[in-house]
């Protein structure tokens, strides 16, 4: 295994394209050393994103917010002014591991790892995130749900890596929320999860996005769920109708962590609390 | 050896090895550096017996490669007593019981000395956050809360005859 720390972005890129054995990005290394600790991976390059200056910066504004993909978790909590524009996306990546794994996982690793419980991806999605692709022939914009096509497999060509993820700019009684279940409360994978966007007008929902996980092979855009809230205050008809849309949306896995039926049930019960905090975020009161 | 030349410093020495490019920087601490505080629990990031501290941040040695950390700074267990004095939280485990094995602890010492360097007075259940990812078979974790409750005080009450 050859090992590469470049300072650019385009050095980076080009050892990517130039590879023809396996090549892997390494961001915090929280999955990627596992698999290879396990056998289940034997890269022939390991290209360390974490010299590429721009990629360890978070720039934070209500105009818009981009997370580097290099920028450990760690730090999206230890900005106040990210916590109070997109509350929901920092709890959700703040529940990733422990403190030891929040120094270096990252949220573009969550995301490019591509597994159906992680716990940024949903967050992200409901938040409207993009996600900033490099690659041998320049750079393109992906809507973050576009990327993970199923467990382990993503959209992205063998020499394109992602630069960054950029949330749009906040306006209006805005406010997010993203709720796990889990056996433990810490160290665990989500069992469901839900994440919620909301923007308010005088308490009336104005526009709505519902996110599963764990419950597919992907995280599931709920559509009827959030067109449930839509011009509502959140009052109990409205929950309940979004509460069965989340349920219809499921299609989780049966295992020792949890049933068909019981993922499905609190996917609703998920959704349901998540809906009720981001409206009270966003200024909401009942 | 295909190997790959690092210089860093741990516990503010400077050392320069050579390893391979796969190597995990838990092993080069404890086979080429001589570092054995820093212990292997389960290799996958979920123990924390290998904590330790890259650039200040709490990370666990086995999820890093020797080679990412050139130029770093990099903290063990090995650093915490200084000129042959204790650290208030190796004494207050000590005093506590807060080890039997002691495979666990110094990760527990690294883990909680971070912590109280962010956040000197913490409450039991931020404690129990905070060392979530430091596993213990022996003491039921008890003795661990206490101790580290326990050091905290001594450090912030040594803090304010500082000053
Ligand atoms: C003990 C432990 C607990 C965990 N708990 C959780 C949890 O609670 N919730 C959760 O969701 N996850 C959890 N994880 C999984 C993991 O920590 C997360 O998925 C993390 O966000 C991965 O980020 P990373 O930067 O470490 O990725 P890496 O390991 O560096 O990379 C992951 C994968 O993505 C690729 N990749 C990374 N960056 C890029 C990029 N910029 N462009 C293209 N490809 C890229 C890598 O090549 C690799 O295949 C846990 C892991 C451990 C070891
Ligand atoms: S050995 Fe590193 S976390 Fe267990
Ligand atoms: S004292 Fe034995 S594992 Fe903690």
């Amino acid at each position: 295994m050859r090992f590469e720390s470049p300072t650019t972005t385009k050095a980076a890129a080009t050892l990517l394209a130039s590879e023809s054995g396996v090549a892997h990005v390494l961001a915090g290394g929280t999955d990627l050393l596992v698999r290879m600790k396990m056998g289940s991976i034997e890269p022939d390059l390991v290209v360390d994103i974490k010299r590429i200056e721009s990629l360890r910066t978070l720039k934070v504004a209500a105009a818009g917010v981009q997370i580097g993909a290099a920028v450990p978790a760690v730090r999206l909590g230890e900005s106040d002014k990210l916590r109070s524009l997109w509350p929901g996306v920092v709890e959700a990546a703040n529940l990733i591991g422990s403190d030891q794994i929040q120094g270096r996982c990252t949220v573009v690793g969550n995301l490019c790892n591509a597994s159906p419980a992680a716990d940024s991806v949903p967050a992200l999605i409901a938040a409207g995130a993009k996600a900033l692709v490099v690659g041998p022939k320049g750079k393109r914009r992906v809507a973050v749900e576009k990327v993970v096509l199923g467990p382990g497999r993503t959209s992205l060509a063998r020499d394109e890596f992602i630069e960054a993820v950029v949330l749009p700019a906040r306006t209006g009684k805005s406010a997010d929320a993203y709720l796990r279940f889990t056996p433990r409360t810490e160290m665990d994978i989500a069992v469901v999860s839900a994440a919620i966007n909301l923007t308010l007008s005088r308490g009336i929902v104005q526009s709505a996005k519902v996110v599963l996980g764990a419950v597919a092979p992907t995280a599931v855009i709920v559509p009827a769920a959030a067109k449930a809230l839509i011009g509502t205050k959140l009052d109990d008809a409205a929950l309940d109708k979004m509460v069965a849309a989340c349920r219809a949306a499921c299609n989780p896995i049966d295992d020792k962590r949890g049933t068909i039926a019981y993922r499905t049930k609190v996917a609703g019960v998920m959704a349901r609390r998540a809906a009720l905090i981001a409206y009270e975020r966003a200024g909401g009161s009942k | 050896m295909n190997g790959v030349t690092v210089s860093a410093k741990v516990n503010g020495d400077a050392v320069q090895y050579v390893c391979p490019a796969d190597e995990s920087l838990l092993d080069v601490l404890r086979n080429r550096l001589n570092l054995t505080g820093v212990k292997e629990g389960c290799g996958t990031g979920d123990c924390g017996a290998c904590s330790i501290t890259l650039d200040g941040r709490l990370v666990c040695a086995c999820l890093v490669l020797g080679a990412e950390a050139e130029g770093r700074e990099i903290g063990t267990v090995e650093g915490l007593s200084e000129g042959g004095k204790l650290h208030p939280l190796q004494e207050e485990f000590i005093e506590k019981a807060a080890l039997q094995c002691g495979i666990c602890t110094p990760g527990f010492l690294v883990a909680a000395k971070s912590l109280l360097e962010r956040n000197p007075n913490p409450t039991e259940e931020e404690i129990r956050y905070a060392l979530a990812g430091n596993l213990c078979r022996c003491t039921g974790y008890d003795k661990i809360v206490r101790a580290v409750q326990s050091a905290a005080k001594i450090m912030r009450r040594g803090k304010k005859a500082a000053r």
